[in-house]
């Protein structure tokens, strides 16, 4: 290798770790600005919050507001439930028996597994994924598009809270009903179960209900409901911030309500194991 | 009486408002006036406590915002009727609903007193048939009225409305300033309006701002404005040429 040779290999090889240490910084200021946006996004949600969870300035308007919101968000969720619930349960109950049931398990085994999965998980948690997309884009596009048309703003010119008045019937609204939404799974899922067995013939009733009560646990129930309090509280209110902070137009609007149902979601999974090791241990 | 002292507004390096100061009167419509970016729609905001200007003091009768608590704001922005741009109506209440909001959230009237109150308010826009529609079966001008029912149903002392005439036709216009004009008078209310329709400013501008980059460029009314020396208000005035003749076809005829 010449002396020049030489030379010019050195400067390419220092060049190429200054590439490389300038990436890695670019990566660090990058993690960093995520960091840093996740907890301004929390913060601002904390503060929204503190004016969402205050005493309503007409309690005849809330009450009227809080009927509205359990028609609109609960009532209206009930089909979407029943129906997905029912073949849900008749899904588990065939997935159990051809694939679960074996000689070296007990006869009851079907009816027991599809009972637990749906009573610990799927009345509760899978339920709530699944108004986190109805409900949770509902109400993050009607409240951006009241945002967008200024009649957010015309609210809080008058004088009202708006935070509190929007936000907080649809809250109460979902919490109040969720409980009924949670049981009705659970029966429709259970009613699928029976449905499916009957129909296909693969399992007699007798036989799935000797499963279904086989030591029943009548705390998993109160569980699912406990559960459910807290996802309906993360999907009212996120969606409900979402929408609060619109800025611009309907592409925006569209943009918030799609965040909106990706982070209930994610929320509503992480608070899964952090409630289910809570309660379960 | 709304007195603005001095307002200093900037946003980043940005100076929108500098040092602009005016006197609002009861019964009197105020207009501001000028181009598009040169701070009137900051300024409105300035003064009914949306934005909270750097310098200088807003008194509402003696009572100056910018130093109040959020509580204290709350209290007289109950005493404010606004008319926004896009007016704003609640789409999930039809327009009698949306005319009784403000009554059912602050008045202590019974139900009967504030059905009354919302017909009167709706009386006095002319909108008395379409109270069970809902707003976006209105036309624009339709809307707007509404909106200005929905403003003056609890009897405000003071009156915003922002570019009150945008999107309407130039007969509907005069239909809406024409309102506003005469209940400011009616009732006494202090109006400051935000437009940039030369129509409203010929027929009520009984007191005129002319914002010019956040600077107060020119004051006065509008038997003033046709005659005035002042170069970028003539800039904005006459932008055209038919109107630039027109102007000095009226002038030689005087």
């Amino acid at each position: 290798m010449t002396p020049l040779q030489n030379i010019v290999t050195r400067i390419n090889i220092i060049k190429r770790q200054k590439i490389v240490t300038l990436h890695v910084v670019y990566l660090k200021t990058y993690k960093m600005k995520l960091l840093t946006e996740s907890i301004k996004t929390f913060g601002s949600y904390l503060l929204l919050m503190k004016r969402v969870l205050t005493k309503p300035e007409r309690w005849t308007m809330y009450f009227r507001r809080t009927i509205h919101e359990v028609y609109q968000l609960g009532v209206d969720s009930i089909p979407i439930v029943l129906i997905i619930s029912l073949f849900i349960g008749a899904a588990l109950c065939i997935q159990m028996k051809t694939n679960v049931e074996s000689p070296w398990m007990p006869k009851f085994v079907t009816g027991y597994a599809t009972r637990e999965v749906l009573l610990l998980e799927f009345s509760s948690t899978i339920m709530s994924l699944i108004l986190a997309g109805k409900v949770g884009s509902n109400i993050t596009s009607e409240i951006g598009a009241m945002r967008v048309t200024q009649q957010i703003d015309a609210l809080d010119m008058m004088g009202v809270n708006s935070a509190n008045f929007l936000i907080l019937p649809k809250i109460s609204g979902l919490v109040f009903t969720i409980p009924f939404l949670v049981i009705f799974s659970i029966a429709s899922g259970i009613g699928g179960a029976f449905l499916i067995g009957k129909l296909t013939g693969i399992m007699t009733t007798e036989e799935l209900t000797v499963g279904l009560q086989h030591e029943f646990n009548a705390w998993f129930i109160w569980y699912s409901i406990i559960k459910s309090f807290f996802f309906a509280f993360i999907i009212t209110s996120v969606a409900s911030f979402y929408g609060y902070n619109v800025k611009g137009g309907s592409i925006e609007v569209g943009k918030a309500s799609t965040n909106a149902v990706v982070s209930c979601s994610a929320l509503i999974l992480f608070s899964d194991i952090v409630l289910t090791n809570i309660m379960m241990q | 009486m709304i007195e603005v002292k001095g307002i200093y507004k900037q946003f980043e390096d940005r100076v929108v408002l500098d040092d602009v100061s005016a006197i609002f009167n009861n019964g009197v419509t105020n207009l501001i006036i000028g181009q598009s970016g040169a701070g009137k729609t900051v300024l409105l905001k300035c003064i009914v406590g949306l934005l909270q200007p750097e310098k200088g003091k807003i008194i509402y009768d003696g009572r100056d915002i910018t130093t109040m608590k959020e509580q204290d704001k709350i209290a007289i922005r109950r005493e404010i009727g606004m008319l926004f741009q896009s007016a704003a109506l609640f789409d999930s209440m039809s327009v009698l609903e949306n005319v009784m909001f403000p009554l059912d959230m602050f008045s202590t009237m019974t139900y009967k007193e504030r059905l009354a109150r919302a017909r009167v308010c709706l009386d006095r826009v002319n909108l008395i048939g379409a109270q069970d529609k809902s707003p976006e079966e209105l036309s624009g001008g339709m809307q707007k009225r509404a909106a200005i029912a929905r403003a003056i149903a609890l009897e405000p002392k003071y009156l915003f409305c922002d570019e009150p005439n945008s999107g309407l036709d130039p007969q509907t216009s005069l239909i809406i300033d024409e309102l506003i004009h005469d209940i400011t008078d009616e009732y006494g209310i202090t109006t400051v309006v935000n437009t940039h329709d030369m129509n409203s400013v010929m027929n009520i501008g009984d007191n005129i701002l002319f914002l010019s980059n956040g600077k107060l460029a020119w004051k006065g009314d509008k038997t003033q404005i046709l005659n005035t020396d002042n170069k970028t208000l003539n800039e904005f005035l006459f932008s055209s040429e038919i109107l630039r003749q027109v102007k000095e076809q009226a002038l030689n005829s005087k």
